[in-house]
C-alpha cells in the first residue's frame, strides 16, 4: 500500500492503494469521477486523456501513486471553462460525436490544439490539426465534425481577437 | 489490462536512487515518464517486482553548456525539446523529431532518456542518437562513464545500461551553421512506431557524414560506405541494407525508399 496526495479538479484527494492502480482507475472507480473513459489501456486510443499540470496526458499508463504532488483536471471540471464552452457548442454544431465515448479525451485535447497552436485558423491547416488528433481515436464519426469543429473554434477565438483590436 | 503487483520506490534524488539498487534482492526497473514501461506492465509484458521511480531525480532534468557540446538530462521530455525549451545542439533537428514521437499526451511526459533505455528499435531518440553520434553518460556505484553511441544499444530492447546503472543524460556536438539533415520515417498511422527509418547528416564544417538505416530488427544501422551511397552506387547501397539486416523483400524495399528519400531530402 502507498499513501499520496495530489489536486484533483481543485481539490486536495489522497490516494491509498497498491502502486499498481492506474490514475484512470482511481478517478473512475475511488473518486466516481467517470468522466474520464478507460478504452484500450495501453496509451493507444486517448479516452482516457486528462489535464495533468497543465498539459494533456494519459490516466491508463500513469500509476497513481507515483502522481504525488501533481494537479489533475479531469472533463468534469470545465464545465464553466471558455474554451471548453466553445466546444461543446461547436461539437455539436458540427455532430463531432456520435456514441460519446472519445468525447472526453477528444475535447481535452481539441481544447489543448485551440490554446496552444491559435495560428492553425487557415483552410491549409487541416492536416496539422489532423496530426495533433491522431492520438485520440473515434469509431463513429469519421473525424469530419470533429476537424470542423476544432477549426470553427480556432477561427471564431482569432475573430475575437482581431475585434478586440 | 492492469499490470501485475509491484512496489514502487521513489527516491528524491540520484544518490538514493543508485542505493535502493542495493536494497533487497528483487527485480526492479526504472520508470521516468511511464510512457513505453506503462503500456508493457498493463500488457504484462513486464512483470518486475518493483519500481523505482526516476521522475522526482534533479539530477536528470539538468540542460548544460558543456563547451563544444550541450548536455541533455535524461528526464527531459519529448514535448521540451518540441517546444524549444532547452539548448538545441542540433539546429532544430532534435526538435522536428521531436514532433513526431507518438502524440503530445505522450510527449508531455515520455523522456528522452526513458525511451532510449527501453530501445525499441523503432523509436526515434535511438536512431536519431546515433545520427548525432552522442556520448550516453550513464551512473552507476561506482560513479560516471561515457558510452559511444556505437556501443549503448546491443540489441532490440537491450542496451549497456548494467542491473544497477542509470543513464544520466547525453553528450550531443553542437552542429555548426552549415549542417545539413534530413530524417525520414514510414509509419502507417500517424503516432506510431516506425516500419522504416532513413536519415542523413552532414556538416562540412565539422567533417561529419553520417547516414542511417533505422527501425531494423535490431540496432540503428550506421552506413559504412557512405560515400558511395551517397553517389548513388546501387551496389553499395545494396550492401548496406543487406548488412543492416534488410533480407526481406518488402523490408529491404521499405527502407531502401527511406533512406532514399532522406539522401534525396538533403541534397536539396
Amino acid at each position: 500500500m502507498t499513501k499520496i496526495d495530489l489536486q484533483i479538479n481543485g481539490k486536495l484527494v489522497s490516494f491509498e492503494g497498491e502502486p499498481r492502480t492506474h490514475l484512470g482507475d482511481f478517478l473512475r472507480e475511488t473518486l466516481n469521477l467517470t468522466g474520464t473513459h478507460l478504452g484500450c489501456e495501453h496509451g493507444v486510443c486517448g479516452a482516457c486523456t486528462v489535464e495533468i499540470n497543465g498539459a494533456p496526458a494519459r490516466t491508463c499508463i500513469q500509476f497513481a501513486a507515483s502522481c504525488a504532488g501533481y494537479e489533475i483536471r479531469t472533463i468534469e471540471d470545465f464545465g464553466d471553462d471558455e474554451v471548453m464552452m466553445q466546444l461543446r457548442d461547436a461539437f455539436s454544431k458540427e455532430h463531432a460525436l456520435q456514441c460519446g465515448f472519445c468525447t472526453p479525451g477528444m475535447l481535452i485535447t481539441a481544447r489543448d490544439i485551440v490554446l496552444r497552436l491559435p495560428e492553425l485558423t487557415r483552410p491549409e491547416d487541416e492536416e496539422r490539426i489532423r496530426n495533433e488528433l491522431s492520438g485520440n481515436l473515434c469509431r463513429c464519426t469519421g473525424y469530419q465534425g470533429i476537424v470542423q469543429a476544432i477549426q470553427s473554434v480556432l477561427q471564431l477565438r482569432a475573430m475575437k481577437v482581431k475585434n478586440d483590436h | 489490462m492492469k499490470s501485475a503487483p509491484f512496489t514502487l520506490s521513489t527516491p528524491v534524488n540520484l544518490e538514493e536512487a543508485i542505493t535502493s539498487f542495493k536494497e533487497g534482492k528483487v527485480y526492479s526497473k526504472l520508470i521516468a515518464g511511464s510512457q513505453s514501461l506503462g503500456p508493457m506492465l498493463n500488457l504484462r509484458l513486464s512483470q518486475p517486482d518493483n519500481l523505482i521511480s526516476l521522475r522526482n531525480l534533479p539530477e536528470l532534468r539538468e540542460v548544460t553548456d558543456v563547451g563544444d557540446g550541450i548536455f541533455i538530462g535524461a528526464g527531459i521530455t519529448h514535448a521540451e525539446i518540441e517546444d524549444k525549451k532547452i539548448l538545441d545542439p542540433s539546429s532544430g533537428l532534435m526538435a522536428s523529431v521531436a514532433a513526431n514521437i507518438a502524440y503530445r499526451a505522450v510527449r508531455n511526459f515520455g523522456t528522452i532518456g526513458g525511451s532510449l533505455a527501453h530501445a525499441d528499435p523503432a523509436a526515434d531518440w535511438v536512431n536519431l542518437m546515433q545520427l548525432l553520434d552522442a556520448k550516453f553518460v550513464i551512473v552507476g556505484p561506482n560513479g560516471k562513464r561515457e558510452v559511444a553511441s556505437n556501443d549503448f544499444m546491443q540489441a532490440a530492447f537491450t542496451t549497456c545500461i548494467k542491473e544497477d546503472e542509470i543513464l544520466l543524460g547525453l553528450k550531443i556536438r553542437k552542429l555548426s551553421g552549415k549542417a545539413k539533415f534530413a530524417y525520414f520515417k514510414f509509419c502507417r498511422k500517424v503516432g506510431e512506431f516506425a516500419e522504416a527509418i532513413g536519415a542523413v547528416l552532414l556538416d562540412s564544417e565539422l567533417g561529419i557524414k553520417r547516414a542511417i538505416i533505422g527501425a531494423t530488427a535490431g540496432t540503428p544501422f550506421l552506413i559504412k560506405n557512405i560515400d558511395a551511397v551517397m553517389n548513388g552506387d546501387s551496389e553499395a547501397m545494396n550492401e548496406a541494407l543487406i548488412e543492416a539486416g534488410c533480407h526481406d523483400e518488402y523490408e529491404y524495399q521499405m527502407h531502401k525508399t527511406a533512406l532514399e528519400r532522406a539522401l534525396i531530402k538533403v541534397a536539396l
